[in-house]
């Protein structure tokens, strides 16, 4: 394998990875947030309970997402320095920005919200951890920023051999930024969401902590419930914005192979890329897929074969990626409001309880496909139209990304193994039944606690 | 102007960097050597508990403003230092997550695997960051295209492991002190001692490094070319790392541990600010040809975007300052025994 093979591998290893941890950092810092806040409103010491309970969880998981993002910051300059070079005035200062406003706030108040409980005040401590939140979310709005210009490049023009920026506020105002930023961060309040349903519903099945996690699961609900909806009905604005601005990324995610008007929206098909046809098309809906892209049943689509092959991306990956997030989509949506119909009842509907618990990977699964109908989607580019992926990769050995390639599945599937090992034994164990109880198992055992 | 501006700016986040992480950096690599037992080493993680991550992120930002304030330098320098790179990264990683993972399972074989790994992930940084920076400083075979032509050995020659020598003594030195200021009783005592006791190979290689820098780079150009207005104001940055670097071993007769920490704070940093002033303007010489060079005018961005990062940097860099020296105020206090006890400590 050459260079950029081994390149596009090792970027797409690090991203798929980091990007398990990264939802769950921003959306079970916001539910924390809750629980915190409740705890000072209302005195209850269970939400505290809560909060420390689901953050002792969130630390471990922040911890992998924090140092994975490091490598990936640092491989745009490793693997992709033509790219760096070409689009670092615009893309380089997201990142520095991301790191400035958002990172430091993030890492400095995380550290202050686990070592605070006993010296900073309830209200206090309360603030850190919505500080975390807010820096959490602010992290994802720049970095998004960053990655929807590379899927729509504006303000910038051809100057010194390379892009540079023209109109700031283009770039950070932009709707693809915009759609992207929304659809994502509510994507990750989706899979938080169900995280937390998906661990209480173990405890509940047991009967165990009941109250706790009775609680637990329907703050979770209603929040998952509201972006469940939400990223659906924005969904569509996205799609619209993608045949708007990305016609081969639309048509690869519907294997539409033919330029024409009243375009069909078929329920079922089986892409035969080599012949560029498909093989099954199945349950058509007449004007549908022109509506869905263009809301209006007669416009026309743009096929497939209108562009030149070098510059189609991979249909099969990117239609069945596509197909599986959308129907989970609407999945998340109806168990949401099986949940929501079931609130008062959660402990005499075992099934769905039952159905929550195996539900927990389902987001992980949908987030990580939209990912890769987003990047993969958009190749042959790495910034849409301007820059092709085979131009930006550095002028290195293959030998050496071999090796760090075969490090990061390495490293990462032991960090993987590691964190999910602790992931399933802290929330399999519940909270501790009270403070006094952690406090003197700690002292006599040393480590770990109760 | 602006180019300028921005290489000072730069230089400081390195140095800051390096005056932050350096003391995590230093005692993780000194933890077999001070702890005696389990409840040492939890003192000893706990010391940098609540500030390493903070830390860390300096070096992101100073990554990420090379990448966007000299986008050409960051590409060349971090294709070049690929596989260099590539050890830090991952030696960061699994320091990183030691931290948090290590208290997590009351199992002696599984604490055993993350203390290696914090020794590993501290040790090889420390070392790998000297080295790198002591290459910036020396040049390297970068061709007119900024295509490196060297490999991972070329930039083990000996300035460079001398280079690599200063920063993991100025580390260890730096973490020993940090660790004296937050611990009591024995361990208190070793840390001290130790301090004391590696302060000497660091200012032997302090010298080395100075003499070598002569024979090895140019930095010391800048220094001697310039007109007499700058050298003098100039010049002082070397001879305050030297100064404080001395006043880190009177502190220690003392024992005046914050003291000695802060002058091994002003060491390190006029040591970086030493070795950036006289890259000047280079960011990256080449060893090869002076006229491939990556410099600040031809690796700079264009003035809208380093106009629009400076006001950013300007903005939130001493508002970062201010909440950060909060946290250390905030957590300035001895971690005692009993504080392990507590389920949030490490």
């Amino acid at each position: 394998m050459d260079v950029l093979m081994l390149s596009r591998l090792q970027f797409a290893a690090a991203t798929i990875f980091h990007f398990l941890f990264v939802p769950l950092t921003l959306g079970l810092s916001v539910l924390i947030a809750i629980m915190e806040t409740q705890f000072v409103r209302t005195g209850d010491e269970e939400y505290r309970r809560m909060a420390k309970f689901w953050g002792k969880l969130f630390l471990i998981n922040f911890s992998i997402g924090i140092v994975t993002g490091i490598t990936l910051e640092f491989q745009f300059g490793t693997n992709w320095s033509r790219y760096s070079q070409y689009v670092g005035d615009i893309f380089g200062s997201l990142l520095a920005i991301e790191a400035t406003l958002a990172f430091f706030l993030e890492s400095t108040f995380i550290a202050v919200w686990a070592f605070g409980w006993k010296r900073l005040s309830a209200k206090a401590h309360a603030v850190t951890i919505w500080l975390v939140a807010f820096a959490s979310s602010l992290s994802a709005v720049w970095i998004l920023t960053a990655n929807a210009w590379m899927q729509h490049p504006v303000g910038y023009t051809i100057r010194n051999g390379r892009a540079e920026l023209t109109d700031f506020v283009a770039v950070i105002t932009q709707k693809a930024a915009l759609l992207e930023i929304f659809h994502t961060v509510a994507g990750a309040y989706v899979l938080s969401g169900f995280f937390v349903m998906g661990v209480s519903a173990y405890h509940l099945l047991r009967k165990q902590h009941v109250s706790f996690f009775t609680k637990s699961f329907r703050m979770a609900l209603g929040f998952s419930l509201v972006f469940s909806v939400l990223t659906v009905i924005q969904g569509h604005m996205n799609g619209s914005h993608v045949a708007e601005v990305q016609p081969t990324k639309l048509a690869a995610i519907e294997s539409h192979w033919e330029t024409k008007s009243n375009a069909p929206f078929y329920l079922f098909i089986i892409p035969d890329e080599k012949n560029e046809r498909n093989l099954v098309e199945f349950g058509g809906i007449p004007g549908a897929l022109s509506m869905l892209a263009h809301d209006s049943p007669d416009a026309v689509v743009t096929g497939l074969k209108d562009f030149p092959k070098e510059e189609r991306p991979p249909v099969t990956i990117t239609f069945f990626a596509f197909r599986i997030m959308v129907g989970l989509g609407f999945l998340f949506v109806l168990l949401t409001a099986i949940g929501w119909w079931k609130r008062n009842k959660l402990l005499d509907s075992p099934w769905y309880l039952k159905t929550m618990l195996y539900a927990i990977p389902l987001p992980y699964l949908a987030l990580e496909l939209g990912w890769i109908v987003a990047e993969v989607g958009r190749q042959p580019w790495v910034v849409y139209g301007l820059m092709k992926t085979a131009d930006a990769v550095s002028p290195i050995a293959a030998s050496q990304v071999l090796v760090s390639l075969v490090a990061f599945v390495l490293v990462y599937s032991l960090l993987g193994a590691a964190a999910f090992y602790l992931l399933v034994k802290y929330a399999r164990k519940g909270p501790p039944s009270n403070e006094t109880d952690v406090l003197n198992q700690k002292v006599e055992g040393g480590l770990s606690h109760a | 102007m602006l180019e300028t501006t921005w290489f000072v700016l730069w230089g400081v986040l390195w140095a800051v960097y390096f005056m932050l992480d350096g003391f995590d950096l230093g005692l993780g690599t000194l933890m077999p050597f001070l702890a005696k037992d389990d409840t040492e080493r939890r003192i000893i993680y706990n010391a940098m508990g609540p500030f390493w991550d903070g830390n860390e992120v300096w070096l992101i930002t100073a990554g990420g403003v090379t990448f966007a304030a000299f986008p050409k330098a960051y590409a060349v320098l971090f294709s070049s230092l690929y596989s260099a790179l590539m050890l830090l990264l991952f030696a960061l990683i699994l320091r990183g997550v030691s931290f948090e993972f290590r208290g997590k399972v009351d199992n002696p074989r599984w604490r055993a695997v993350w203390d290696f790994c914090i020794v590993i992930g501290s040790f090889l940084p420390a070392l790998l960051l000297g080295v790198t920076f002591a290459n910036i400083f020396r040049g390297i075979p970068i061709d007119a295209d900024g295509v490196y032509q060297g490999t991972l050995f070329t930039l083990l020659n000996p300035y460079g492991l001398l280079g690599g020598l200063l920063f993991l003594f100025l580390f260890l030195v730096h973490g020993s002190l940090w660790l004296t200021i937050k611990s009591e009783g024995a361990l208190q005592q070793r840390a001290a001692s130790l301090a004391g006791t590696l302060w000497i190979p660091l200012l032997l290689t302090a010298v080395a490094f100075l003499v070598a820098t002569w024979f090895s780079t140019r930095l010391y150009d800048n220094y001697l070319k310039n007109p007499l207005l700058y050298v003098v104001p100039l010049s002082l940055i070397p001879l305050l790392a030297v100064g404080a670097l001395l006043m880190v071993r009177v502190y220690i007769q003392k024992q005046h541990w914050w003291r000695a920490w802060f002058s091994s704070c002003v060491t390190i940093v006029a040591t970086t600010l030493f070795g950036v002033v006289g890259l000047f303007p280079n960011l990256l010489p080449s060893s090869l040809n002076p006229a491939y060079n990556v410099t600040i005018y031809n690796a700079a961005s264009s003035p809208l975007t380093l106009k629009i990062m400076l006001a950013v940097a300007l903005t939130f860099v001493p508002i970062v300052i201010a909440y950060q020296a909060w946290v250390y105020y905030t957590f300035k206090d001895k971690v005692r025994v009993e504080d392990l006890a507590y389920e949030e400590a490490y």
